[in-house]
């Protein structure tokens, strides 16, 4: 399916958005959302929601009176955190695919201490666990209701 | 709502959580006066429920005295550390818990291999470890020459001046339109599906819809209302790692007449959610900000949520119901279901109880930052909607699944379930489509599968 792309003045503005809702972290030793890889992600990925995130980007360039890009830095958390607290579905949306890209990024994984793979085909591995903590269960009568 | 479409059903999405409906949940009427008893009862299924958790492949432990004696196949899948610290808790209380029955395969089964712990269990499984139809009874029902037609849509079940079924109306991929003659029609399509086909099905003889003399086709919706509660522990546990669902308790599921509602729920258990759901649903929830503070903030919630949810049993009203939109249809101008539906003041006061008693538990875990999530339109579990009984005047089928007004015409899922249950609902409904498999058969051989 064919969806259509951002202009580049709505591209600029979500990157700026992306910096400041996940910025870089030098004492995780993370990029920020706005890193060049995951933006690229970021863009690709927004398919569906492409809607949702123009009409947000519409928005925020509305609370920042032009491009949300231009702003200084001080005045553009200001707008962001203004944008975040209207909310919305077309935030949420928009926000839902910063994160999935974000999060999905092989230097964020490794800092986060996951593998940077697939689930399959190695899988992971989960303890049994105590199975003694049941012997206090199996003491009890049973507690199904009979019927007959 | 959710509906999936794709050879296997609704069990290509779903998390493969295998309670049983409860000897009690066929009494519901007897035992608490509301509602309506089944026409069969727990030990009519017992075989077929057997049956069933041999051709699916369920794991789980047997002994559980929330459950008549059962013996699942496989062993269950691992506590964890979500499990263990969950399973302390339920005992520091005193309540019941057991390692839930699951349709996941633990160890190789069948040439199905064993779960690997992927955690993606709802949304399908790559390691085939997770029992769907289409690599259970379709396989066996191939090999037995039934021929599977896929991207096919019915609109329209025809009836003859008799009315007996004669065949199905359906589209194909390219939009064409065919008729497929039968001896015999069998509806799989839910409790959603189910009642749009037959009320789509209008003719002389049904003007409101195939066997609906009763206007109980669409009637009594249920679903199971849903109390989500969630806290989080200061160490990382299973996160996504393993089947989301490891543990079960019944402590609450019969009725109490100390409590302010009738009937009751299971709580299942979970271990854990993913990195980018934890991002998501923590910044839509407003724990998880923006900026600096993030990447802090991020790494004292991941892997550290555990949670439980009651599947509350939904009693049948008449009101809530699948009807025809009278303008919607589908890319075929097949009419798309309505659908209407308020949640019960009994349900409202069953997910208070269980928000309570579960915020008990997590506080017992260690848990903090407690939180919960109401889904009371919880349109995943379909049930009701052309409903089992033995007054044709009442009821939709009879007691092994054919419908009172057409003889040749029969359902085997979820619309036929009289009454909810508190549990998840696919291995009761799978034991039901043998055991109504096994009556056509028996019926066949007597004479009597069309008197």
């Amino acid at each position: 399916m064919k969806y259509p792309t951002l202009t580049d003045a709505e591209a600029r503005d979500l990157r700026a958005l992306a910096g400041e809702m996940i910025p870089a972290s030098t004492t995780y030793n993370v990029p920020g959302a706005d890193d060049d890889l995951i933006f690229a992600d970021i863009l690709r990925s927004l398919e569906r929601d492409t809607a949702d995130a123009r009409t947000a980007l519409a928005h925020l360039a509305k609370l920042a009176g032009g491009a949300f890009a231009d702003l200084p830095a001080d005045r553009r958390r200001a707008v962001a955190a203004t944008f975040k607290q209207q909310g919305g579905a077309p935030l949420f949306a928009l926000n839902r695919v910063v994160l999935l890209c974000y999060y999905r990024d092989d230097r964020v994984m490794r800092s986060l201490g996951q593998e940077p793979r697939p689930p399959f085909p190695k899988g992971h591995v989960v303890e049994q666990g105590d199975w003694s903590l049941l012997d206090p269960v199996k003491k009890r009568a049973p507690i199904w209701r009979r019927a007959d | 709502m959710v509906n999936f479409n794709g050879v296997g059903g609704s069990t290509i999405m779903y998390t493969a959580h295998y309670p049983r409906l409860k000897p009690s949940d066929f009494r519901v009427k007897t035992l608490d006066g509301v509602a309506d008893d089944w026409p069969i009862d727990y030990q009519t299924l017992e075989p077929f429920f057997a049956e069933n958790d041999r051709m699916t492949g369920v794991s789980g432990l047997a002994g559980d005295p929330a459950y008549p004696p059962k013996q699942p196949p496989m062993p269950p899948i691992p506590m964890g550390k979500s499990g263990q610290r969950l399973a302390q808790a339920m005992n520091k209380l005193g309540w019941h818990w057991w390692p839930s029955d699951t349709s996941i395969a633990t160890v190789d089964y069948e040439g199905r291999g064993r779960c690997l712990n992927l955690g993606h269990c709802t949304p399908g499984c790559a390691q085939g470890a997770k029992a769907s139809t289409d690599i259970t009874y379709w396989p066996a029902a191939l090999r037995a020459g039934v021929e599977l037609r896929t991207r096919a849509r019915v609109c329209e079940i025809t009836v003859d001046p008799n009315g007996m079924a004669t065949g199905a109306v359906y589209y194909d991929e390219k939009g064409l339109k065919h008729f497929q003659p039968a001896e015999m029609v069998i509806l799989a399509c839910n409790g959603v599906g189910t009642p749009r086909l037959m009320l789509n099905s209008q003719s002389g003889k049904f003007p409101n819809g195939i066997a609906n003399t009763s206007d109980q086709v669409g009637r009594n919706l249920m679903f199971h209302p849903y109390a989500f509660t969630y806290g989080y522990v200061d160490e990382p546990l299973d996160g996504n790692h393993g089947p989301p669902l490891c543990l079960w308790s019944h402590e609450f599921y019969e009725t109490d007449k100390a409590r302010d509602f009738v009937r009751g729920y299971i709580f299942q258990f979970g271990r854990g959610t993913g990195s980018i759901v934890e991002a998501i649903t923590s910044t839509a929830n407003g724990r998880l900000p923006w900026g600096e503070d993030h990447h802090k903030v991020y790494r004292s919630l991941l892997n550290r949520r555990i949670y439980l949810a009651a599947i509350c049993e939904d009693l049948p009203e008449a009101h809530n119901r699948v009807t025809l939109d009278p303008a919607i249809k589908d890319s075929n101008g097949i009419p798309a279901p309505r659908i209407d539906y308020t949640v019960s003041d009994n349900s409202r006061r069953m997910m208070a109880h269980a928000h309570a008693r579960a915020t008990e538990v997590l506080k017992a875990a260690g848990a903090h930052t407690i939180a919960y999530d109401e889904v009371p339109n919880s349109g995943w579990h379909l049930l009701g909607t052309a409903r089992m009984g033995t007054d044709p005047e009442r009821s939709v089928v009879n007691g092994w699944g054919r419908c009172h007004d057409v003889k040749n015409l029969f359902i085997v899922d979820g619309s036929i379930w009289v009454t909810s249950g508190g549990v998840n609902p696919t291995s009761t409904i799978q034991a039901l489509a043998l055991y109504i498999a096994d009556s056509i058969k028996k019926h066949l051989a007597d004479g009597t599968l069309f008197e």
